[in-house]
């Protein structure tokens, strides 16, 4: 016994550690991946952003190189502080605030210190560079903007935040993410794949060679050239003609649904987010609450779409059988109900069929042609559906899944919605009267306006609005912008609505402005729209809208103009839509009077009024 | 030396020697060597030169060893104890102190640690004083001139303060047990570890609790089987649980340094405070991490001869010493270091059977001291390195970084090398009598 005890005791804490070793190596080893090795450091190569060029093949957005200057404390020598920050452009307090941050961040690690120099003062530093120990310079790569349109449907791209970082592992800290429009729905196809090198360090973080001699290394893979549907030339003409006006400006191609332009006013030059000068100036246009320029109004601006709204209900009148094209509905200069005027119409009064009513833009023979649609069911509540069924097949109620990430529903009312308002069965067609004519409850986006005016064009489909033409010359083929969308009306149904919208250009609210040579089919609206000032309901000038397309026999543009408080829609929407609509079919504009008169026009004052604090008038 | 002596060698045991010097210093220059410095294995400005220098003068030293007359080692036995003994306490006035201990004798060209050589000169001593036929170490008496032989070196190392190394000595205690040594020493040595691990873990009053009910009950069985069973050892053993665990706390928190604590902290999971955690972690524990961390990386097959990326990165600390036993884990992977626990364990294995083949007493005392000092050494190093065991800093023998430390053992385990070869030639041609 007491033999044994020792070479008994040896065995069994040999066994025990090789128990241990086995825990240790076999079962919870990390089997040598070097992602898994603290003593592996990775190193990212980034590819060069993807281009994004226009429907014609002009480049919009390519990259440009930037500098950033690093700098690793630990290795700082003295140096000659007063020339360093003449370089660079900063004040010598500045430095010891930089330093500092970045000696807490780490003494061993680069950290920025002056993020993004242009190309001169890079030019000016590089030679002297050498002499600033533990300071060296970075390259990266920024975007470029080759036009200073269309900022709203680019979007920007910034470093990765905190959050960014959170939610997406596969981005590093420090590394740029799209936000907003393509760059930010195209993300990945733009972006690439960043390329992987191993380093081998020790345990002071220093890098000591490749690891394996990079056997394991990835190379970066490009990212890919988009080219979208935006016509660049059409772009910047629409928001040109917005300057100093508020509201937005959607075309779209109706037998593609394509997006021609996509105009949100004000905006701004996308170059201001760029470089050094992006964190100022987006704060700047951030805090701009009340001209509002990053609020994409083409988008997101909810507004009562008013009369253009008129043809969609003369679709489901037809569709419903309530009415006949050549029936004449008689309007007595508004229209009354026992004994009431429930609403104004300027069409002088008479007996309207459907295109003059359309034409005349007749309140009276709208809201009898509602009524008709509402009141063929037994309840109000039945007939309402039926209507809200309609209307949402031309996307309107809900997004519209367009490839920009931002967007609005807009509201198309049903019988839900007016049971809680009023009680059921307590409410009937002349209780929501506003509708016929597009008020009320009713709101809808430009973009909406402008879908439904294509859907009318193309006779009862569209295709889902989209910004992105081709992918590497690769057309785009996701089904859910290539598949028609048909709507809930026959196509048979739409002929006479489009002949009261080309009669609006030859006799109705919209004579003056006749496109020589082109057919043009459209629609005027005037919108009232209201506001709080010191809590109190305040009606504003009406805002000014228009939807139209042409040519009216072979539809190549569907637009939407809606102009932000500009009064009744023939004054500022309608001319608006005309010059776009030429500008874009024929290249030129003939009509030059006009053309001066819109670009040149100012809306500000309009805008100053229920912010001046004084009693102010509307509509003059 | 003649043929014949050289014939008598156990040679198994020299080769298994070898082979674990050899696979130290390929561990030793793998875990120093820079990349790109292509030099020569000989560069003596690095560790891995000069370890090669002390491989090259051991073989030397086992050629003097094996040249003296195996009786040198017996006669003069007291003597060498207290030259080293004195040794130990040399250092106080001559040493000079690296990293707050007073341990070692510059040479010049090396630094000797007197506290590696002392071993042997223990063990010689206790072999000497134990083989003595007026020794018997059944009574008390002799039990306590033994253990003075182990304490006084014992009290040395701990002023130097080394107490990794002076807890070695303890290597001793199964040896006296092997000649007659009675098993209470043990038993309550086993208990009071028991205890105080226990009590730290689980608190006085639990462990008392339960070592009350397990008394109860085993005395109720005893009381079951004979009728007739005396209460006083059952309270006896109750009273000492109870003064022994009240006292671990104060013991812990008040006899103990900071760093001890905790090491045994971080071992037995005690701290759950995690500022505290992270900071022992960052401290004590960063060792045992990236230590466990590296050889876990190694998986089955290790990742190659120089190939470990922990290793090259240098993120174990002391790794050519004391943690050398996670560069075989990193590069040679579970099959490495499996077969380095083996061949230690055949070594130590080996060693016991060679003692326990002796004829005389002296040489089969000494053999054991050998195998347990070796042993210990083995076991609180690589339970260190594989984090079983809190963090104690003593060499793995033949395979750390060190000439003090490898001529040390090699001494230890040569000078029985020897007496085993010569008492096959003393006796040989009569043992088949006895």
């Amino acid at each position: 016994m007491r033999k044994l005890l020792l070479s008994s005791i040896i065995i069994f804490v040999a066994l025990i550690y090789i128990g241990r070793l086995s825990y240790l190596q076999l079962i919870s080893g990390n089997k040598d991946s070097p992602l898994n090795d603290t003593a592996i450091k990775q190193v990212f190569d980034y590819p060069e952003r993807g281009y994004i060029y226009d429907r014609n093949g002009g480049l919009l957005v390519a990259n440009q190189p930037s500098y950033d200057v690093m700098v690793i404390p630990r290795e700082v020598k003295s140096l000659d502080t007063l020339e360093f920050c003449s370089l660079l452009n900063i004040s010598e307090e500045d430095f010891i605030k930089k330093y500092k941050k970045a000696y807490t961040y780490s003494p061993r690690l680069p950290s920025v210190f002056v993020p993004q120099l242009s190309k001169q003062e890079y030019a000016a530093l590089q030679e002297k560079m050498r002499k600033y120990e533990g300071f060296y310079i970075q390259k990266r790569s920024l975007r470029h903007y080759q036009t200073a349109y269309g900022a709203n449907i680019f979007g920007y791209i910034r470093e990765v935040s905190e959050y960014d970082l959170r939610n997406n592992p596969s981005y590093q800290s420090g590394e740029l993410i799209g936000i907003q429009g393509v760059e930010e729905y195209y993300e990945s196809t733009l972006r690439g794949r960043k390329g992987i090198k191993y380093i081998q360090k020790d345990r002071f973080n220093r890098d000591i060679g490749p690891y394996k001699n990079g056997a394991y290394d990835t190379l970066p893979e490009q990212g890919k050239d988009i080219q979208l549907t935006i016509d660049i030339d059409l772009q910047a003409y629409g928001e040109k003609l917005m300057v100093n006006k508020r509201g937005g400006i959607v075309a779209i191609e109706p037998k593609t649904g394509e997006i021609l332009a996509l105009v949100t006013a004000p905006s701004y030059d996308p170059s201001l987010l760029v470089g050094r000068q992006r964190s100022r100036n987006y704060t700047e246009l951030y805090y701009d609450s009340i001209a509002n320029p990053l609020y994409d109004r083409s988008l997101l601006a909810m507004y009562p779409p008013g009369s253009p709204f008129k043809t969609l209900n003369a679709l489901v009148a037809l569709q419903e059988h309530v009415i006949e094209p050549s029936h004449r509905l008689t309007c007595q200069n508004g229209y009354y109900y026992k004994g009431r005027r429930l609403m104004g119409c300027h069409c002088g009064g008479g007996s309207w069929d459907l295109v003059r009513g359309v034409a005349l833009s007749c309140n009276g023979y709208f809201a009898t042609v509602y009524r008709k649609i509402i009141d063929k069911y037994p309840t109000s509540a039945e007939g309402m559906t039926a209507w809200e069924k309609h209307m949402k097949s031309f996307g309107l109620g809900d997004y519209l899944g367009y490839d920009l990430p931002i967007g609005k529903a807009g509201r198309i009312p049903d019988a839900t919605m007016y049971n809680r308002m009023y009680g059921k069965h307590r409410w009937y067609s002349t209780t929501n009267l506003s509708n016929a004519i597009g008020q009320g409850e009713i709101l809808t986006t430009p973009i909406q306006l402008a879908n439904f005016t294509a859907t009318i064009a193309n006779k009862g489909y569209y295709y889902t609005p989209h910004v992105l033409k081709s992918i590497e010359n690769q057309p785009l083929k996701d089904k859910k912008f290539t598949e028609k969308k048909y709507t809930t009306i026959d196509a048979k149904y739409f002929d006479p609505v489009i002949e009261g919208m080309a009669e609006v250009y030859r006799n109705g609210t919209a004579r003056y402005f006749q496109v020589p040579g082109i057919d043009i089919a459209g629609k005027t609206g005037t919108a009232e729209n209201f506001t709080r000032i010191d809590g109190k309901r305040t009606q504003l000038t009406d805002h000014s809208i228009f939807v139209a397309f042409a040519p009216v026999e072979n539809p190549k543009i569907a637009i939407a103009v809606f102009v932000e408080n500009g009064y009744w829609g023939s004054r500022y929407a309608a001319p608006i839509a005309s010059v776009m609509i030429e500008k874009y079919l024929k290249g030129e504009v003939t009509r030059q009077d006009l053309e001066k008169r819109m670009l040149e026009t100012s809306l500000e004052k309009e805008y100053e009024k229920p912010y001046s604090g004084k009693p102010f008038r509307i509509n003059e | 030396m003649n043929n014949s002596f050289i014939r008598k060698i156990d040679w198994l045991t020299v080769i298994l020697y070898f082979s674990l010097v050899f696979i130290g210093w390929i561990n030793i220059y793998s875990s120093s060597v820079t990349e790109g410095a292509g030099v020569s294995v000989f560069d003596f400005s690095t560790f891995y030169g000069k370890q090669l220098t002390f491989i090259g003068l051991s073989s030397v030293f086992i050629t003097l060893i094996l040249a003296v007359d195996a009786k040198f080692y017996q006669k003069f036995a007291g003597i060498i104890y207290l030259v080293l003994v004195g040794a130990l306490a040399g250092v106080f006035i001559f040493g000079k102190t690296i990293a707050g201990q007073t341990a070692w004798y510059d040479l010049g060209f090396m630094s000797i640690q007197p506290a590696e050589f002392a071993k042997t000169g223990t063990a010689l001593a206790l072999a000497e004083y134990l083989s003595d036929s007026q020794t018997n170490i059944k009574y008390l008496k002799y039990q306590l001139k033994g253990f003075l032989i182990i304490v006084l070196p014992i009290i040395f190392i701990l002023l130097q303060p080394d107490p990794g190394s002076a807890m070695v000595f303890l290597a001793f205690i199964p040896v006296m047990y092997r000649e007659g040594l009675p098993s209470w020493y043990l038993l309550a040595g086993l208990g009071l570890v028991t205890l105080f691990v226990t009590t730290l873990i689980f608190g006085a009053v639990w462990v008392c609790i339960a070592v009350f009910s397990f008394l109860t009950l085993y005395y109720l069985w005893r009381k079951r089987k004979k009728k007739m069973v005396s209460v006083l050892p059952f309270i006896t053993l109750l009273i000492i649980t109870v003064v022994v665990t009240s006292s671990v706390r104060f013991t812990f928190d008040n006899i103990f340094k900071q760093h001890h604590r905790d090491r045994i902290n971080l071992w037995l999971k005690l701290e759950h405070d995690p500022a505290k955690l992270r900071e022992i972690r960052k401290s004590i524990g960063y060792n045992t991490y990236q230590s466990e961390s590296a050889i876990s990386s190694g998986g089955f097959s290790g990742k190659g001869f120089l190939e470990g990326t922990r290793t090259k990165g240098g993120f174990v600390p002391e790794q050519h010493t004391d943690y050398i036993f996670s560069t075989v884990g990193e590069e040679w992977g579970f099959i490495g270091s499996t077969t380095v626990v083996l061949l230690f364990c055949f070594l130590l294995l080996r060693l016991l059977f060679l003692a326990e083949r002796q004829k005389s007493k002296f040489s089969r005392i000494y053999g054991y001291s050998v195998a347990a000092i070796l042993f210990f050494h083995f076991a609180i190093n690589i339970g260190m390195v594989i984090g079983l065991l809190p963090t104690v800093g003593i060499p793995l023998p033949f395979f750390s970084y060190g000439g003090s430390g490898l001529w040390a053992f090699t001494l230890l385990l040569f000078v029985f090398v020897k007496l085993d070869a010569n008492q096959i030639n003393e006796w040989d041609d009569f043992s088949e009598f006895h």
